[in-house]
Order: C-alpha cells, then sequence, then structure tokens
C-alpha cells in the first residue's frame, strides 16, 4: 500500500513510466490478440454460410472490402446456423445433458472433495505439505492418460466387474461403461484437485478458535461445522465449484471415452462437427452459444479469483 | 480438542480419497509390464511393451514434437504471465484493468474448445500456417493465466521496501527486476514454468485444433489409439510419462525447498 502512495504523490521519472507501460501492455496486447480478438472472429463465422471449400465457409466481410463493401457483405449475414441449432432437439440435448452432467458431477465433488479438503486443514502441520503434494500429483499426470485407465477399470470384462463378480456381489457384469455413468466417474476422478485444493485453501486459514469457542458455549460439534465452518469456507466452495463446472460444461475427452455414442455432451457435438462434418460456421455458433451460457458463471469466477487476491495482500 | 471419532473420520476421508486419485494408476502401471496383449488378464511379468513403444518411430516423433512445443509455451507463458501478475499486484489501478483481469483469468476456466475453435479461426484468418508455432501461441495463451496465479500468489506477500531501499541507493528499474524482485519471487516462477510445461505436454483439444500437417503431439497420437481400444502399448508409454513427471515435479519441490531455506 504504501508503495501505490508514494506513487500518487511523486511524478515518475521517464524509466519508471517506461517499465510500467512494458509490465501493462506485453500480457495486454498478448491476450487480447490471442485470446480476446478471436472470439470476434468466432461470432464472425457463425454468421457465415458452409461451402465446400478450403476453408470450408463463404467469408462474410474482410477488412478490404471498405464501408460499402461491409454493408453488402452485412446484408448476407445469416442466424440460419442459429436456426438450426435451436431448431434441432440433437443440439438442445446435448446443451441440456452437458449442464446437468456439469452441475451433478459439480455435487459429486463437492460432497467428496469437503471431507478430504477438510481432514487435510487439520492433519498435523508437518503434514500438510505432503498432502497437498500427493493431491497435485495425479493433476501433474496426463489427463487422458487417468481417463484412459478408467476405460479397462469401467468395461464389462473389465477389473471392476471381475472383483465384483469374484466377490459374488453381483450375478451379471454391470453395464458402466459407455454410459453417463462412467462420465461422471470420469469427470469427479479428473476434477477432483480442482475441487479439493480451494477448499483447502479456505479452510486451512480459518481461525480454529472460533470452533473452541462455540464448543466452549455448549454448541454441539455438528451444529458448529454447519454454522462456522461451511461459511467461513464460503470462498473455496464458490471457486472450487465454478473451478469444475465450466471446464465440465465443454469437456469433449471425458465423453467420448467414457461416454459412448449415448452421451451428447456439446463440446463433443462441437468437436464432431467442426472434425468430422467440417462445418466451421455451425462448430462457430455451437461455441458463441455455449460461451453465451458459460459467461455469467465465469464472471463471478474472475471476480472471486480477484477478490481473494486482494485479500491476500 | 478434536475427538477420536472425528480423527477416525478425516483418517476415512483422506484414505478413500487417496485411494480414489491413486488406485486406477497403480493399476494402469502394474498391467503396463503385463506379458499378456489382454490389458486385464495378468499374464506374467515382461518389459516388451517398453521395447515396442521405443521402435514406433510415430511415437517417438510425437514425443520430441510435444517436448519441444512444451519448452517453447512455457517459455512463453511464464514471461507472459509473470508479467501480468506483476501489473495485477502492482499497479491498482489503470485504463482497462478489469478487462485484464477477466482476461488473465478466463482462460484457466474457459473449454478447450472454443479457445481451440478460436484460435484456428484468428490463424486462418491471418493466413498463417499452422504447426510447431501455432500450437506453441495456443498452448501459451492456455497457460499464462495459469503462471500468473503462481506468481501473484508470492507477490501479494512481497516486502517492497527491498525494492524501494535498492531505487533509493540509484538502482535503474531493470536492476531493481533482475537482482531484487525476480531472485525473491523465483521459486514461483520455476513452479510456473513446470506447471505450464506439464499443461502443455497434457493437451489434446487445443493441439488438435492448432496443429497442422507433420506437427502431431503425443496426446493426439495417444489418443487416435486409444479410440481404436486400450493396448499395453500405451500403458507403457502412460507409464513413462508418469514417471517423467514425478521426477520433475520431485525436483522442482526440492529445488523450491532449498531456495526458499537459503533465503
Amino acid at each position: 500500500m504504501a508503495g501505490e502512495c508514494s506513487d500518487r504523490l511523486r511524478v515518475p521519472p521517464m524509466s519508471e513510466r517506461a517499465t510500467r507501460r512494458t509490465i501493462i501492455l506485453v500480457p495486454y496486447l498478448w491476450l487480447a490478440l490471442f485470446f480476446l480478438v478471436p472470439f470476434a472472429i468466432v461470432a464472425k463465422m457463425s454468421l457465415s454460410q458452409v461451402a465446400t471449400a478450403i476453408p470450408p465457409y463463404v467469408p462474410t466481410f474482410g477488412l478490404a472490402d471498405g464501408p460499402t463493401g461491409w454493408l453488402a457483405k452485412a446484408r448476407e449475414f445469416s442466424l440460419d446456423n442459429y436456426g438450426v441449432i435451436v431448431g434441432d432437439r440433437l443440439y438442445v440435448d446435448a446443451f441440456l445433458a452437458s449442464l446437468r452432467i456439469a452441475a451433478i458431477g459439480t455435487a459429486i465433488l463437492l460432497v467428496i472433495g469437503y471431507p478430504i479438503a477438510h481432514a487435510m486443514a487439520r492433519a498435523p502441520e508437518r503434514w500438510r505439505p505432503i498432502l497437498v503434494m500427493a493431491v497435485i500429483l495425479p493433476f501433474w499426470t496426463s489427463f487422458l492418460i487417468r481417463v484412459y485407465a478408467w476405460i479397462g477399470i469401467l468395461k464389462p470384462e473389465g477389473l471392476l466387474n471381475e472383483l465384483l463378480l469374484g466377490l459374488g456381489l453381483i450375478g451379471a457384469p454391470l453395464a458402466i461403461a459407455n454410459t453417463e455413468t462412467a462420465v461422471l466417474i470420469g469427470v469427479v476422478y479428473s476434477y477432483l484437485p480442482f475441487m479439493v485444493l480451494p477448499l483447502y485453501a479456505a479452510l486451512e486459514r480459518m481461525d480454529r478458535t472460533l470452533l473452541e469457542a462455540a464448543q466452549d458455549l455448549g454448541c454441539p460439534p455438528w451444529k458448529a461445522f454447519w454454522r462456522i465452518t461451511v461459511p467461513l469456507s464460503l470462498p473455496g466452495i464458490v471457486a472450487g465449484s465454478f473451478l469444475c463446472f465450466i471446464p465440465i460444461t465443454g469437456e469433449v475427452v471425458i465423453p467420448d471415452l467414457l461416454g459412448g455414442s449415448d452421451t451428447l455432451m456439446i463440446g463433443k457435438t462441437l468437436w464432431t462437427e467442426f472434425f468430422s462434418n467440417r462445418d466451421w460456421p455451425v462448430a462457430s455458433a455451437v461455441a458463441v452459444l455455449l460461451l453465451v451460457i458459460l459467461v455469467g458463471p465465469i464472471m463471478v469466477y474472475q471476480r472471486q479469483q480477484a477478490r481473494q487476491m486482494e485479500a491476500g495482500r | 480438542m478434536t475427538s477420536p471419532r472425528s480423527r477416525l473420520l478425516d483418517a476415512t476421508a483422506l484414505t478413500l480419497g487417496f485411494a480414489f486419485l491413486y488406485l486406477p494408476i497403480v493399476i494402469l502401471v502394474i498391467f503396463s509390464f503385463n506379458a499378456s496383449q489382454l490389458v486385464t488378464v495378468w499374464g506374467g511379468f515382461s518389459t516388451r511393451w517398453y521395447a515396442s513403444i521405443w521402435q514406433n518411430r510415430q511415437l517417438m516423433d510425437a514425443a520430441w514434437m510435444t517436448a519441444q512445443v512444451a519448452a517453447a509455451s512455457a517459455a512463453f507463458a511464464t514471461v507472459v504471465g509473470t508479467l501480468a501478475a506483476l501489473a495485477l499486484t502492482r499497479y491498482a489501478r489503470f485504463r482497462g484493468r478489469t478487462l485484464f483481469s477477466g482476461l488473465v483469468y478466463a482462460p484457466i476456466v474457459m473449454p478447450e474448445v472454443i479457445t481451440g475453435l478460436s484460435l484456428l479461426l484468428l490463424f486462418v484468418s491471418l493466413g498463417i500456417d499452422r504447426g510447431f508455432w501455432t500450437v506453441t501461441v495456443a498452448h501459451a495463451t492456455f497457460t499464462c493465466g495459469f503462471v500468473a496465479v503462481v506468481v501473484q500468489s508470492r507477490l501479494v506477500t512481497f516486502d517492497r521496501s527491498l525494492e524501494e531501499a535498492a531505487a533509493d541507493l540509484g538502482a535503474t528499474p531493470a536492476q531493481v527486476f533482475f537482482r531484487i524482485t525476480l531472485p525473491i519471487i523465483a521459486p514461483a516462477v520455476v513452479a510456473g514454468f513446470l506447471l505450464a510445461f506439464t499443461l502443455s505436454l497434457d493437451d489434446l483439444v487445443l493441439a488438435s485444433f492448432t496443429t497442422g500437417p507433420g506437427s502431431t503431439t503425443l496426446p493426439m497420437r495417444i489418443y487416435s489409439q486409444v479410440r481404436l481400444g486400450v493396448t499395453p502399448e500405451i500403458n507403457a508409454i502412460s507409464t513413462l510419462m508418469i514417471a517423467a513427471v514425478t521426477v520433475l515435479v520431485i525436483a522442482a519441490s526440492l529445488a523450491t525447498k532449498r531456495s526458499a531455506s537459503a533465503h
């Protein structure tokens, strides 16, 4: 804070202003060019028509056309691609299924992740870095490989069925592979570190004397948990939930490898439109709609993240 | 104050949680040493699958390509991400700061299909040939937000009086940065680089969208093989990747611990 005040009081010398400009502008320009501008191109593409050409679309307008050219091309804009998507049950179902799987998955992650994070935060202090490392380590190993590992476990002649059959718990192999259940297992498995770590960060910071005070005043432990621990860990709950919910909604690999052909998710649909059908305009329209759905959650997440960083200062 | 019952609950949560996280990986590693072609029936110990991937030129080329992309993109992401972290922690107000912080954090959660498609369309409309550099730029854009978060968490606990002292003694801003700031935040910068490196190694979706002929990465190769079915060869290459990452992570944590105790 002291640095900020002195910044404002004295006139910064040339070199300091140049430093400031470099520090802000380099990442700003990079992200604007490679993250912000491309969205505009996607939006533009979603208004074009598909064509059998390379690249496979009829261009809308280019910068070289000039204002009159733009006006003429603007009349050719069409919302056909959006009409196709909204009018087709397949796309609507895929959107709904993605949101459903992301919501259920996030809820399961919260229920499984909370006890783990809670136990980590209460472990002896010298154990905590090792436990954090143990949660992070699977996250560092390939996502694709971790999803792949579940194919061998879940398929009809896989290890889970062999184990259950061997124990006599089931009479016939369970059909888990290529169902929504398999997708949920894959989602929960892959995203667990993303849920546990923000929860742990919030729970570890918590002032434990509050719980002692509650206990001294005769509050039973479960009530203290609901009225003190849970509200204080709310930032972690929000961060973890959004960190999981948003990417799960657009997930491609998990539904493709574990969900089979029956599970439609919108990320996979976009992937198929683009790579198999080579329909770039419809793929772009799907991307725009997905972005519209997710922009609210993304803004909540971003604000939470920024606030947490401010609080740490 | 923790009762035996709650301690039992904690122990159960940790045991089940870690079993869930590690069992699939352990099973995968065990079956990579399976002599049998079948992935779920044990046919004796063998290293034949390791020998066979060694001879698989396509796989080896893809692995080399992936390592190069990961190194280059992590280098870019580290520079961009560290600068972004500095901008967000040091300058409380500048024009477009809200948009800026959105641009830094959003790529972390943005579904990769959206980022991938939009970057591809950017490269197409700029008329850039797709290949090594387009994948590298895509990965750097996706990972620099992670670097920024890691570096930022170190910067917020940074004692700025050290920088002010150096500046008062006549150090130029560049000298202050390279001789004071950078050494202090170095562990976080290294951690950010490694995170960006492994995220790039791992990425399938962005690479599929932004790559061109001749620049197939390892995850793309693995993906196309996995879709054809589970083979012990994939278990073997997975095991090698897991071993490489584990060694890297442990080395990095030892290095940061040493540098932390040196200060």
